[in-house]
């Protein structure tokens, strides 16, 4: 019940209610913990990205000569490993998912918030151990760890197997918590069809996490065994079988990109669906469809392996399921493009991010449709055409979205508005970096040049710095937001409870919300995002 | 003012804040376990997939390799673990019903066939290191299958290798349970650590049974003279 | 018509016109379908842009789109993955007669054996307008041959076999480079294949100082390394008779047929316990560190050469007899 009190300084909110470091190492507070993980995972963005410029850098020329080949090895994997791991898994489950799902479902916290801070060091201690590797020299095996090189050759394997079982852990940590939270923690009236995509999305990724990640970790403990025991398991020599490894491996990999990609598409359709005051297009498609990623995902994984010395039929069969997962991704762009039919649109910064997600992750998704056709797939597996069309999803599509989430949520957050001018200016700049940088990619793959090369065919150079000029814009785009994002925590416009004028459970508490979000416990009377009769909330006291 | 909890109609102290009701706590508890679980299966899938491609590959070296497991130890543990599934049911039975004397018996002799199980594991174990059949390591084998044989010696070193230590675990756990036990914190009302612990033994008790006729088993009928 | 395009690899063998035609395809695909998409959005997104007084209509869906934009997908998507399925068996079924090249990988280098004798290292002589063969195999890690203007590309594993095959249609020298990441110089592991017309293909074959044929080369092997003694042309050996073996079923003496194939021949030097031929015994020492990945590519010519037994000659006992003449060789 909403009371007047007398004007107060400043509310009481999860932010301010303790202060103190052991206030956080300790905390419970699922908004704390997604303040924790923001640090982390902006720390190894930036990690990752230097790695990226020094590749970059070393391409701009034909001939190896910035770096030693060992090293340029090390800088690939490790931006791999890096951007895969520490960043792109855990960046929207773990920020926006920690923060927003419990919110979203008007429950208290997550199901098991003690397992939610040890997900977190889990996070920590893979870190440190990955640090540990990269100070030590890094690995070289590409992220991929093929073996035999990875078990016979190379360096730095265990290092980098281990702090990746360990991060893995702390991603199966949250994909637990995140499902038995949306199973038990859902308040009166919230029922599975009234869910915000937002949630569906990170349930679905909860699952693929949960099904997923404990065969990568078998994996990697099975690669490492091998490696200080000499076991055979992957070694032809001995009688093991190199192929078991990529069947092993990808088993986990290939559904690991919907767990990067899934929940950066339920941000987008909470964007798109609050900045042009409509309902998502096709509610129940798009909720099924995230649920169909997720269970197709699993079955596609040899798609990585047509070259491999897998069979011919084998091949046909994994085409043909990577054709069929493709269609809920394609259901997810018209739906979101039909949900600004007749709405009313505005173009902040989010609705930026969003547009910039559906148009390059409609291009990289095409481009999966090149690489799933078997004959054509032969011909640019292992090239640039790879690369352009995994960063085209993954960092047109899924950063992007990251960034399109934080900026959306900014405000409930951190209680500050950012500057709108910045954001849209580094929106753009970021829009044509990227491009910049991977559209030249497409070409080089397609005319035949390999992935992981040091030195490469002159022939080749002038994409090759087309892309490393687009990547030093994309890295200025990328700069900007750290700054005025900081910025605004001291000297951004106060934000209101619900500055967008969004439909949903978390616009309806204060901003920055209390520790334990709702003053009582929500009832949902209303249907996911009606924005006809917007459930209003009367706030109880003056700013 | 803005932090207070919903009204409760009593104030259970095992029920922690963020859930509404004690059912709810209890139902997440266990539907918690219950995905862990999962996930160990995962786990043990990955070992277990391998293990049957190679299986299939290489039938005759996995039969050989197979006869020379340790057949009447492997017997032993696997009736152990039965019992132990059984005491620490029984154990969970106990707690349902607030017998706090009962929990800690059933739970100590649940240990202690823990315990066993991991003393003949070593013994088996040592056995096989001194026949020199740790592949890598300390490996000799007589006969023409030696690469394949020494490769389902690399499964069964990381598979029962990986099984005893979610046991030692598993030990662990239960004996912290006791410990909890002791002090009384169990009782018809709030019994879900001692569920969730008993669904975890059920589990590894469960693995150790498929690995045993998949490693101890295997005939060799198709294997030639 | 994209012959000079910069941007565009060479086309040089039989197989590039296909897989570029199924690229152009997708291309224009892809491009049409971005353009629908970005100028719907365009023009939804200033059409509909947030005006004072207007409100959005709230549209909650349409099964009929919804199965539109499902089913027409899901047609087209299946055109394109027949399509890339035919391009696919097409690319990866050597035909039969094509001429064979053994080739071993290794960190960093490749390593061609022609049949006639031949040895190249990075470079790769072939005649235009045939079928070539490669029989591959890695003394290490995992390569991949990979030649762009070919369109073809193959991982080479350790410890087995794999095949690709191409039918060069150009004279010219085109990329050869290694396409699976293999260590500190896998971007060193480049090299060239040199397409010549039939005439200056066999000049340059009698020009080298090749010791022979590669199946001479591997007789030379098998008699050194003491096969010949239990391998016997008769059925008095201890082991089977090899002639007339490559390319048909064996049974085995655990009841299995297997097709002799160029990896059951090289498994059964370097493995001979795990295939062991009905009615003999397992007492065929393995010769894994004995020899070379070069010498086990000779002996398996060798074993391929040997001609069919004349009919009535006593050949191994328990073969079954051939039901084709044609070999069956690694796919």
């Amino acid at each position: 019940m909403a009371a007047i009190a007398a004007p107060i300084p400043e509310r009481e909110n999860y932010l301010n209610k303790e202060y103190g470091i052991k206030s956080w190492l300790l905390t419970t507070d699922h908004k704390r913990i997604a303040l924790l993980y923001l640090l982390s995972i902006t720390f190894f963005f930036f990690i990752g990205g230097f790695f990226a410029l020094l590749i970059r850098l070393e391409l701009l020329t034909p001939a190896g000569d910035l770096v030693q080949a060992d090293t340029y090895n090390k800088l690939f994997t490790m931006h791999g490993q890096v951007m895969v791991f520490f960043f792109l898994i855990p960046a929207v489950p773990a920020v926006l998912g920690n923060f927003l799902v419990p919110m979203m479902i008007g429950a208290r916290d997550l199901a098991f918030p003690r397992v939610n801070l040890l997900s977190w060091y889990l996070y920590m201690i893979g870190a440190v151990i990955m640090l540990y590797t990269i100070l030590t020299g890094g690995a070289d095996t590409g992220w991929t760890f093929y073996t035999p090189l990875s078990t016979q050759f190379a360096t730095n394997v265990i290092g980098a197997a281990l702090s990746i079982f360990v991060v893995g852990f702390s991603s199966i940590l949250t994909g637990l918590n995140f499902i038995v939270t949306v199973h038990r923690m859902r308040a009166p009236g919230m029922t599975w069809s009234r869910l915000p995509l937002f949630v569906w999305a990170n349930y679905a990724t909860a699952i693929i996490q949960v099904l997923g990640t404990p065969v990568l970790a078998i994996t990697l403990m099975l690669v490492a065994l091998e490696r200080i025991f000499k076991l055979g398991i992957f070694d032809p020599r001995l009688g093991g079988d190199p192929l078991l490894f990529q069947h092993l491996f990808w088993f986990y990999s290939h559904p690991a990109v919907y767990i990067m990609i899934l929940p950066g598409m339920g941000v987008v359709s909470e964007i798109v669906s609050c900045f042009s005051r409509k309902r998502v297009f096709g509610y129940k498609f798009m909720a099924l469809a995230v649920i169909a990623i997720a269970v197709l995902g699993f079955l596609v994984w040899a798609h990585h392996m047509f070259v491999a010395g897998i069979s011919l039929y084998a091949g046909m069969v994994f085409s043909f399921l990577s054709y069929l997962v493709a269609i809920p991704s394609a259901i997810k762009v018209f739906n979101w493009t039909a949900t600004m039919y007749k709405g009313s649109i505005s173009y902040s910064t989010p609705m930026l991010y969003a547009f910039g997600f559906i148009g390059l992750f409609t291009m990289g998704g095409l481009t999966g449709l090149f690489l799933a056709a078997l004959g054509l797939n032969v011909h640019v597996t292992d090239t640039y055409f790879v690369v352009a069309h995994f960063h085209y999803i993954m960092v047109g599509g899924m950063v992007i979205a990251y960034l399109a989430g934080i900026h959306f949520w900014w405000p409930k957050i951190s209680g500050r508005m950012y500057p709108e001018f910045w954001g849209k200016l580094a929106a753009m700049i970021i829009f044509v970096g990227f491009n910049l940088t991977f559209f030249p990619q497409f070409v080089l793959g397609y005319m035949g040049m390999p992935r992981r090369y040091w030195q490469y065919s002159p022939e080749f150079q002038i994409l090759n710095v087309l892309s490393t000029a687009g990547a030093t814009i994309l890295a200025v785009g990328y700069l900007l937001p750290m700054l005025y994002l900081l910025w605004s925590m001291r000297y951004g416009k106060i934000a209101d409870e619900n500055p967008w004028g969004a439909v949903g459970l978390e616009w309806m508490t204060t901003s920055p919300p209390t520790t334990y979000n709702f003053d009582e416990t929500p009832v949902v009377t209303w249907e996911a995002y009606d924005y006809e009769h917007p459930p209003l909330r009367e706030v109880p006291v003056e700013r | 003012m803005s932090d207070s909890p919903h009204a409760i109609a009593t104030h259970d102290p095992n029920l922690q804040h963020h859930f509404a009701t004690a059912e709810q706590q209890q139902d997440a508890s266990v539907m918690g376990m219950w995905v862990f679980l999962i996930t160990e299966i995962m786990f043990f899938g990955g070992m277990f997939f391998g293990y049957m491609i190679y299986r299939y590959l290489h039938y005759q070296a996995w039969s050989e390799g197979s006869q020379h497991m340790d057949f009447w130890w492997g017997t032993i543990n696997t009736v152990v673990l039965l019992c132990s599934s059984l005491t620490m049911a029984m154990g969970v039975r106990s707690a349902q019903l607030g017998r706090r004397k009962a929990i800690v018996i059933f739970l100590v002799i649940t240990i202690l066939f823990g315990l066993a199980f991991l003393g003949i594991k070593a013994i088996e174990y040592h056995h096989h290191w001194v026949s020199q059949e740790f592949p890598g390591l300390h490996w000799h084998w007589e006969g023409p299958n030696g690469q394949e044989v020494a490769l389902f010696f690399s499964f069964y070193w990381a598979m029962t290798g990986f099984h005893a230590l979610h046991m030692i675990i598993g030990v662990g756990l239960v004996s912290y349970i006791i410990f909890q036990a002791q002090k009384g914190r169990y009782n018809e009302s709030y019994f879900n650590p001692v569920e969730n612990v008993g669904l975890y033994w059920h589990f590894v008790d469960l693995v150790w049974i498929y690995l045993y006729p998949l490693l101890y088993l295997i005939s060799n009928k198709h294997t030639s003279g | 018509m994209f012959e000079n395009l910069p941007l565009w690899p060479a086309r040089a063998s039989t197989l590039a016109g296909n897989v570029d035609a199924l690229y152009i395809f997708l291309l224009i695909l892809s491009g049409f379908m971005c353009l629908a998409i970005f100028s719907m959005i365009t023009v939804f997104a200033v059409r509909y842009r947030r005006r004072a007084g207007v409100e959005a209509e709230q549209i909650e869906g349409s099964n009929a789109l919804e199965f539109t934009w499902t089913f027409i997908p899901l047609g087209i998507f299946l055109v394109i993955f027949v399509w890339g399925t035919i391009v696919y068996f097409q690319g990866r079924t050597p035909p039969q007669g094509a001429a064979e090249i053994y080739t071993v990988a290794k960190q960093w280098m490749w390593k061609f054996q022609h049949i006639e004798g031949q040895r190249e290292i990075n470079e790769l002589h072939v005649p235009v307008g045939r079928d070539v063969r490669m029989i591959m195999t890695s003394q290490d890690v995992i390569h991949s041959f990979y030649v762009p203007a070919f369109r073809v590309k193959q991982d080479v594993l350790p410890g087995r076999y794999t095949v690709a095959w191409f039918h060069a249609t150009k004279p010219g020298t085109y990329h050869l480079f290694c396409a699976e990441y293999c260590g500190t110089m896998h971007s060193g592991m480049v090299g060239s294949v040199v397409v010549m017309e039939p005439a200056q293909y066999e000049a340059w074959l009698s020009g080298g100082g090749a010791s022979g044929s590669l199946a001479e080369t591997g007789q030379g092997i098998f008699q050194s390394l003491g096969c010949s003694t239990c391998h016997r042309m008769d059925t008095q050996g201890r082991g089977p008779n090899l002639t007339g073996v490559f390319g048909k079923p064996v049974l085995l003496e655990d009841g299995r047929t297997v097709t002799a194939d160029e990896n059951y021949v090289r498994e059964s030097i370097l493995n001979p316990g795990a295939k062991v031929v009905s009615g003999f015994k397992p007492i065929m020492p393995t010769f894994q560190g004995l020899v070379s990945e070069e010498q086990l590519n000779a002996l398996v010519a060798y074993v391929k050469s040997l001609a069919q037994p004349p009919a009535g000659a006593a050949g191994t006992p328990n073969l079954k007899p051939p039901t084709s003449q044609t070999p069956k060789t690694t796919k």
